[in-house]
């Protein structure tokens, strides 16, 4: 899940460094994530990975790091949204 | 500055935001009518495809303003839907904020009852700015 994360911040997240030198718990709006390109990164995860976020799940910390996202889109699949 | 007794005095929220128009037509691209209905109301996509050639610098200029009517209100409207913060065309052709749901919630909890905006675009950038007189509480 973590690569196919990476993979969509690699193409819609406009970082201001390499995805690869990003840790899984590092802040992605420290390493450029602005508000336009957070949502493009959502488009994309819900396409990838056949979901849609919920309006409760549109918080900051939901998409704060790859962490955080991998735990959003459990949430989502488990239902917990 | 209140004027009375034990009120709260006044304070002012700010917002801008800055949006490159040309990744809002990569996302029209991307995502198509995904990207419209999620961040945009009706009234908000009828008016920017009104004018074909305009469409991404209008929805750039709308994006831009919705962003800065959540940083104006803070905290309290982190995660409110983008379709709840509405940009509407007035009487004269100004636009104007109209809130619903949380974004609503989160400016009456501030004291904010209206929202002054004004939007631009030129070439490659449309930004957007508000500012509301509050009497609510810290954000």
């Amino acid at each position: 899940m973590k690569d196919k994360i990476r993979a969509i911040l690699k193409e819609h997240g406009r970082l201001s460094k390499d995805v690869k030198d990003i840790g899984d718990k590092d802040d992605l709006l420290a390493a450029g994530l602005t508000s336009h390109a957070n949502v493009n990164v959502m488009l994309a995860l819900e396409n990838e990975f056949e979901i849609e976020f919920p309006d409760s799940m549109l918080k900051r910390e939901s998409f704060e790091s790859i962490a955080a996202i991998c735990a959003s889109i459990e949430k989502v699949r488990d239902g917990q949204a | 500055m209140s004027g009375e007794v034990g009120a709260k005095p006044m304070k002012m929220r700010v917002g801008v935001d800055l949006v490159r128009v040309q990744e809002i037509e990569r996302s029209l691209s991307c995502f198509g009518d995904r990207f419209l209905r999620r961040l945009f109301t009706e009234g908000e996509v009828a008016y920017a495809t009104a004018a074909p050639g305009r469409t991404a610098e209008r929805l750039a200029a709308r994006f831009a303003a919705k962003e800065a009517v959540k940083k104006a209100l803070g905290a309290a409207a982190d995660g409110a839907p983008w379709r709840h913060i509405e940009v509407r065309r007035g009487p004269g052709g100004h636009p104007e904020i109209m809130l619903h749901g949380p974004a609503q919630e989160a400016a009456s909890a501030a004291g904010i009852s209206e929202f002054s905006i004004s939007l631009s675009h030129d070439g490659d950038y449309a930004i957007a700015m508000v500012a509301a007189a509050c009497r609510g509480d810290e954000r």
